[in-house]
């Protein structure tokens, strides 16, 4: 690798050294927290989010060193009670999975990767909305401040045990499903804190995804039809679909929970008339959903990288968009599969797990495309492609397992054991967090002008990969077994498997730390990045590293993203470049295939 | 406010900060576009199908956030149709339908109003949302005497409703006998209501209803966890301990079967007999109701309240946009090159109109 100490344009030209970038602007912090610039946007979600998945592991490395042995590890460590060390087992699981899901797993690749890319991928200065983008990032603030809130009330009712009866009870121990009528009248802790922290943190959610659709309808670039946009704007919009129509329900659910804690409306509680039925049948009815929330945005991350590494033009275009969509509305008719034991009828049992046999059909319609993509390419495997080749295979494993689980006779012998753990962990951490890590690395030139460190992100990709599967693999077993999910104590037959799941966590841990440091070694030691470093052809390669203030400097015009025959490599910025002869965005010469109309 | 935004660059949408701020035509930034154009639009068009199309998206999460609960409600009609056929008497039908008209002639207006605002009238503008705020504090004004009626009754939201479970209700914490305390308070209430006649009125046998209350006690005691078969897994528990215990999933046969069902299932010879005088139209009193259905009877009232109320806030959200661009229009900012914000907070106040022509026929027109 050649070390360039320039910045370069799409042409390879040098860049002038006071050329504007969005990170040099402006300055101050004003000029951060008041911006209304969609990339400087999502900069401030990435920090946001990434403190909080850092507070979500740290969570998980505690309830995993609980299990470390069938007693009560921790707390026989530092003197509690049997009782308070099971309460705070019962926390961190719970804090675990809200923490995860509601600040980092959802927002994560539409808040992050997507703010800052959608407007270029579409050739756009900026989302439709930007002021409404700005607010949907304070309403994550706001709501992520509830469960910190929820987690100092913790942290100091169990130092001053008084506190408690000023205050009331601190942290979390519903479960993040905040089931009734445990949630509505029996849990002593901060309920209607974290009900309120995902309720406006559902609103941040609608609102990105409102911004999404009104962005990708209106702001296209000229000569950008549909079947021209990246398919990680697909994704991104079958996502927004989503955000729209499941989130409000979540709301009217969260609000109905809290009225009853409050003021014991009592609708979901059998003491007092009420059905706590109706709450999952509500909560499922966005959470089904939701899953598709947190994954379809990895699959459009994972379209564009398998593409872009395998110098091919991606392979069923139009059946990998339209799969997306078709995801986004089955999506919503298969939620009553979590209640499977919960005293639905044996109809409506039936009909969910017929239902949720179907969504695997979009599902491995992508996981064919993105192979036969690779099928035959000059496949570069670069961090990036590491990852996507880690997530094709974990997603693989996790949607076959996800169809063991819509089979009505195995999901009772499974259900609410550690193969249900596994399973869902396979399609959030091994899907979702490898082609978000996949993405930021993918996209990270772009977002700063820098190149990460390659061979450390390889070794990063690979311990996390290795990390991650002594984690979970094993959990597939211990659940067939019959090992019950969230227990703090369990029979001493099950110990190796927790010992191998908990060393496996330990390692996650390190790979990402080690991800961690690769980036911000990155942004201060790393290399300028061109403009282009992988050749791809959607928008927003066609502009400098990192973009201007309003993104481009000429406003571009919309071709098929997957043709890479215009760009060619050009060894001394190690990237890509365009003929300045040939503008940007030019048509192929090629007659265009019948994807691109 | 200070735009950090806006810099050295004077295309910037630096009006977007302030929207009281212009409109008055003499905005000191200096545009090469039109004066509301935001730096990342191209045209006006494009602006304006943008902040439609994000509207009605918008409207689209209201409806599904409202939807649940339209769902909620649809159940419990659904499985216990005799509550809502008893205590929507309590509701006000003529206030109900006084304040249907007052948000159908407001929604009028405001459609008017944008007409006006395309075509740059702006006194009859500013006349047609000062009418439509009018109506929209009328709408609010007669749901305020609505929900002080009702408070004064003791029909609360929450566990302080005369419904309640008495056991569980802080009104009647301090009476040796929870249960009759509340039946002869509820009775009170029905006479008011003009649910039930005066006294001694009311065909329901027995002129003091103290006859009929004994095997009622009785009828609800059956529900006791420790009698859980007589209950046939839907009746109340005293205490919410034990209930939380017990699977509360309605049967369901049970759950779609209904009064007649259940009445002739569980207590054949206490509420069968009322059930023709129900029948024939006779008004339901609260002692017609199966047990079961005695201790959900507050379930319309929380009902009512989460429906209204959220209705309500929403009410109050438009009152606040409308009259955000009341002051706006009245310093002339729209006329036909620009008209956006009216538009939209129109469509967003049809919206808590067409709600509430659902609700009301859903909460007081029920037969």
């Amino acid at each position: 690798m050649s070390a360039n100490p320039q910045a370069t344009d799409i042409y390879g030209k040098p860049l002038p050294a006071d050329a504007d970038n969005y990170l040099t602007h402006s300055r101050g912090i004003a000029s951060w927290l008041l911006t209304l610039d969609h990339k400087r946007i999502g900069i401030m979600y990435m920090v946001a989010i990434l403190t909080f998945f850092f507070v979500g592991g740290v969570f998980a490395l505690l309830l995993r060193t609980e299990l470390l042995t069938p007693e009560a590890t921790i707390g026989t460590a530092v003197g509690m009670s049997e009782d308070e060390a099971y309460r705070f087992y019962n926390q961190m699981f719970t804090l675990h999975g809200a923490v995860m899901v509601f600040l980092f797993i959802i927002p994560a690749i539409p808040a992050i990767l997507g703010n800052i890319i959608l407007p270029m991928m579409v050739g756009a200065k900026d989302v439709a909305f930007p002021r409404l983008n700005l607010a949907s990032w304070y309403l994550y603030m706001i709501g992520g401040t509830f469960f910190l809130w929820v987690l100092a009330k913790g942290v100091l009712n169990s130092l001053f045990p008084a506190l408690a009866g000023f205050w009331g009870g601190g942290g979390l121990d519903t479960g993040w499903t905040f089931y009734t009528p445990y949630s509505s009248s029996a849990s002593g802790t901060a309920v209607i804190a974290a009900v309120f922290g995902a309720f406006v943190l559902g609103f941040s959610s609608i609102l990105t995804g409102v911004n999404f659709i009104a962005t990708i309808h209106m702001l296209r670039a000229p000569n950008q039809g549909w079947f021209r946009l990246p398919l990680f704007l697909w994704a991104l919009y079958a996502t927004a679909i989503i955000q729209i129509l499941a989130t409000p329900v979540l709301a009217i659910t969260l609000l109905l929970l809290a009225a009853e804690r409050i003021l014991g409306i009592g609708v979901f509680d059998p003491a007092r008339g009420g059905d706590p039925v109706l709450f999952q049948h509500f909560f499922w009815f966005y959470s089904h959903p939701a899953v598709y929330i947190m994954v379809l945005p990895a699959f459009g991350v994972i379209s564009e990288i398998i593409s872009s590494f395998s110098r091919k033009h991606i392979f069923g275009y139009k059946f990998i968009a339209f799969s997306s969509v078709a995801i986004a509305l089955l999506g919503f008719l298969v939620w009553g599969h979590h209640m499977f034991v919960s005293g639905q009828s044996a109809a409506a049992n039936v009909i969910f797990s017929l239902l949720t046999f179907s969504v695997a059909i979009p599902s491995a319609i992508k996981v064919f495309n993105w192979v036969t993509t690779m099928y035959k390419g000059a496949i570069r495997l670069d961090t990036p492609m590491l990852f996507a080749m880690g997530f094709i295979m974990l997603f693989t494993i996790g949607g076959l397992t996800g169809l063991f689980l819509g089979a009505l006779a195995v999901d009772i012998h499974v259900h609410d054991t550690y193969f249900i753990v596994a399973h869902f962990h396979f399609v959030m951490v091994g899907s979702m967090m490898f082609a978000f890590l996949g993405g930021m690395f993918y996209w990270f030139p772009k977002m700063f002008g820098k190149m990460y460190n390659e061979f450390w992100g390889r070794v990063a990709a690979a311990v996390i990969f290795i990390g991650f599967n002594l984690t979970f693999y094993i959990q597939f077993v211990a659940g067939s077994q019959g090992m019950p999910r969230r227990y703090a104590t369990y029979l001493p037959e099950f110990q190796v498997h927790h010992v191998t799941s908990t060393i496996g966590a330990y390692v996650l841990a390190i790979g990402l730390l080690m991800v961690l440091a690769n980036w911000i070694h990155s942004l201060v030691k790393g290399r300028p990045a061109p403009a282009n470093p992988w050749g791809h052809n959607s928008l927003e390669w066609h502009t400098a590293s990192p973009p201007p203030h309003e993104n481009f400097l000429r406003a571009p015009r919309g071709s098929d993203p997957y043709h890479f025959d215009q760009w060619h490599y050009d060894e001394t910025i190690d990237g890509y470049v365009l003929d300045p002869e040939q503008p940007a965005g030019a048509a192929a010469p090629q007659p265009a295939p019948a994807h691109q109309r | 406010m200070q735009d950090p935004e806006t810099g050295t660059q004077p295309t910037q949408a630096s009006q977007h900060h302030d929207a009281g701020a212009h409109g008055q035509g003499g905005d000191a930034h200096a545009h090469d576009h039109a004066p509301h154009l935001a730096h990342h639009f191209d045209t006006p068009t494009q602006q304006f199908e943008s902040g439609k199309l994000g509207m009605w998206v918008f409207l689209a999460t209201e409806i599904l956030m409202f939807g649940g609960l339209f769902a909620a409600y649809g159940m419990y009609r659904g499985n216990h149709p005799e509550i809502y056929l008893y205590a929507h008497h309590y509701l006000d039908t003529t206030l109900g339908a006084i304040n249907t008209i007052i948000l159908l002639a407001s929604s009028f207006t405001v459609a008017w109003g944008v007409r006006a605002a395309q075509k740059g009238q702006r006194k009859l503008l500013v006349t047609l949302l000062l009418l439509t705020l009018l109506g929209g504090f009328g709408f609010m004004g007669i749901k305020a005497i609505e929900y002080t009626s009702k408070f004064t009754h003791d029909l609360w939201p929450g566990s302080a409703n005369m419904f309640y479970n008495p056991t569980l209700n802080p009104m009647f914490a301090d009476a040796n006998d929870p249960r009759a305390a509340q039946l002869e308070a509820i009775r009170h209430l029905e006479e008011y209501y003009g649910i039930r006649g005066g006294h001694g009125g009311g065909g329901h046998g027995g002129g003091h209803a103290g006859a009929i209350e004994q095997p009622r006690i009785t009828l609800t005691d059956d529900a006791d966890p420790g009698d859980a078969e007589a209950a046939s897994g839907q009746g109340e528990a005293p205490g919410p301990s034990p209930a939380v215990e017990r699977s509360m999933i309605n049967p369901p046969a049970v759950g779609a079967g209904g009064l007649s069902e259940e009445a002739l299932g569980e207590a054949p010879s206490h509420v069968a007999p009322h059930m023709p005088a129900a029948a024939a139209g006779a008004t339901l009193t609260y002692e017609d109701l199966p047990p079961t259905e005695q201790s959900r009877a507050h379930m319309f009232f929380q009902i009512y309240y989460m429906m209204t109320g959220l209705h309500a806030v929403h009410v109050l959200v438009g009152l606040g946009l409308i009259s955000w661009i009341t002051v706006r229009s009245f310093r002339g900012a729209f006329g036909p090159a620009y008209y956006t914000p009216v538009d939209l907070v129109g469509l967003y106040w049809h919206l808590v109109d067409l709600i509430w022509i659902f609700l009301f026929p859903l909460l007081y027109l029920i037969h």
